[in-house]
């Protein structure tokens, strides 16, 4: 397929964007002490990360992340398929979902903190917690979504209700699903950093502001690079992998 | 009839999750969780109190300020990319792939150019509005239906009278959802910066609440920042559900 006009032209502009920083930077338009320049941070990323300084707390957020988006997938998931065979339930469940991702919910991590003591617990907890609703949400989009023709296909082939489920239900369901993970994915990640930032005993988050604390721009600012690496190229994982998905169904189709 | 019963079954949730407070209460003990009626009582005693009125306008100064700048900046990009084609697919993946990065890591970099001020609160909270805000203008700007267009030319009307009675309404169910979650993300970025750093605000405090173990006031100033943000959600859902009605 190759790269498109727009997509060479994108390149460009952030090209030109990073090198411009990295001319403000070395001129001395822009404090040292401020933002250092933007190759001195990956050279800084590449010798923290040969060092291993910082691998075991590196290794224990990312762990933190992904246990945090198992428990919301798999618990977001079941919940949602339970809200949706109660529509009394989720009825009365619908208000709150409206509301959850306009209210700041980190204002009770404090209150985590203080019950469940400086640990990884809380932190978890907040990253399910910014995620697993998301997850519920796409679980009733999913299973709304499903076309009542199927139901009809699985009597008409005196299918079991789990076979049902697994052969026809859930992949009619699964696009839906699927925006759920990514979501999930991206949230949680948000999570468990932001409660990191504000108060943790270890992790990336607690890392870098300590190098903040201790004017360590070097080591702040290659965190920072890995830590905005890491979530660009995640989110375009997903977004390529959904991508394909939706063509795929779109092939099908026709 | 069924508005009432939705009503009664939103108010059981909202006994449940009272109940579910209560028992966790006596899970864990009051000094980590205040039981719901101490916290109840605690709240009438603390909210007309002047360190609550000044703290509550210090967050609600900062956020105003926050709020202006996200809409005036990301109705700029969001307008600016919905007319010129080629910024906007340019700029859309970018705008993108900042909008689901963590913003709080990038506080430090706030705070070394602005210092422990108002401004650095400021540029943070409407470091998290701008996006959303830009991200759905541009969204209603691109899916106007060609036909609008067109009549507005068979029309004759003059390029000023197209934006007032064509662009504008079309465009303004989805601007105002665009506002919507510009005003809740604003709100959380103001909140993060007085929680990570600050000598004034609600977010900062619940974080000096927490050290000192103040169970009440901790969950106090949590639940009048879930409440307002709730009600303002829920109005500007309101106008939102309206102007999709409205011709």
């Amino acid at each position: 397929m190759g790269m498109t006009r727009v997509g060479w032209i994108r390149i460009a502009v952030l090209t030109i964007a990073i090198g411009l920083l990295e001319l403000c930077c070395r001129v001395g338009f822009i404090d040292r002490r401020v933002l250092i320049p933007p190759s001195e941070m990956a050279d800084a990323l590449v010798q923290l990360l040969i060092s291993g300084q910082f691998n075991d707390q590196i290794v224990r957020t990312f762990a933190i992340v992904i246990v945090a988006v198992l428990i919301s997938v798999v618990l977001g998931f079941a919940l949602g398929a339970l809200i949706h065979a109660l529509p009394r339930v989720r009825h009365a469940l619908d208000p709150f979902f409206a509301t959850y991702y306009a209210v700041p919910i980190f204002i009770f991590y404090p209150v985590l903190i203080v019950i469940f003591g400086l640990s990884a617990m809380p932190i978890v907890l907040m990253g399910v917690a910014t995620a697993i609703v998301a997850m519920i949400i796409a679980t009733l989009n999913g299973l709304d979504r499903i076309p009542r023709v199927l139901t009809k296909v699985a009597r008409v082939h005196h299918m079991g209700t789990i076979a049902t489920a697994l052969l026809l239900k859930l992949p009619a369901a699964a696009p839906h699903l699927f925006t759920g993970v990514k979501l999930a994915v991206s949230y949680a990640f948000i999570g468990v950093i932001a409660s990191e930032f504000i108060l943790a005993p270890s992790g990336l988050g607690r890392v870098i502001s300590d190098a903040y604390s201790d004017f360590n721009n070097r080591r702040m600012y290659a965190l920072m690079l890995l830590l905005i690496i890491v979530a660009t190229v995640v989110n375009m994982l997903l977004h390529v992998f959904d991508q394909r998905w939706a063509e795929r169904r779109g092939i099908g189709k026709s | 009839m069924t508005a009432v019963k939705r009503a009664a079954d939103s108010l059981i949730i909202v006994i449940v999750l009272l109940l579910a407070w209560q028992a966790l209460h006596q899970l864990v003990g009051a000094t980590a969780l205040p039981a719901p009626l101490p916290t109840l009582a605690y709240f009438g005693k603390f909210l007309p109190s002047g360190r609550f009125a000044e703290n509550a306008w210090a967050t609600l100064v900062c956020f105003f300020y926050a709020l202006l700048l996200s809409y005036a900046i990301g109705l700029g990009i969001g307008i600016w990319m919905g007319l010129h084609r080629l910024s906007g697919a340019v700029g859309e993946p970018i705008l993108i792939s900042v909008y689901t990065l963590p913003k709080v890591t990038l506080y430090p970099v706030v705070l070394l150019i602005f210092g422990l001020s108002l401004s650095g609160r400021v540029t943070f909270g409407a470091m998290h509005g701008v996006l959303p805000v830009a991200l759905l203008t541009m969204g209603a700007i691109r899916n106007i239906p060609p036909v609008y267009l067109k009549s507005a030319r068979t029309l004759r009307l003059s390029q000023w009278q197209t934006i007032a009675t064509v662009l504008f309404p079309a465009t303004l169910p989805e601007v105002v959802a665009g506002l919507r979650i510009g005003f809740s993300l604003t709100l959380l970025g103001v909140l993060l910066a007085e929680m990570f750093a600050a000598k004034q605000g609600l977010g900062f405090l619940i974080i000096n609440a927490m050290q000192l173990l103040q169970g009440e006031e901790m969950l106090t100033v949590a639940i009048v920042l879930f409440a307002f943000a709730a009600l303002a959600n829920a109005l500007l859902l309101w106008i939102e559900h309206r102007l999709h009605r409205s011709p």
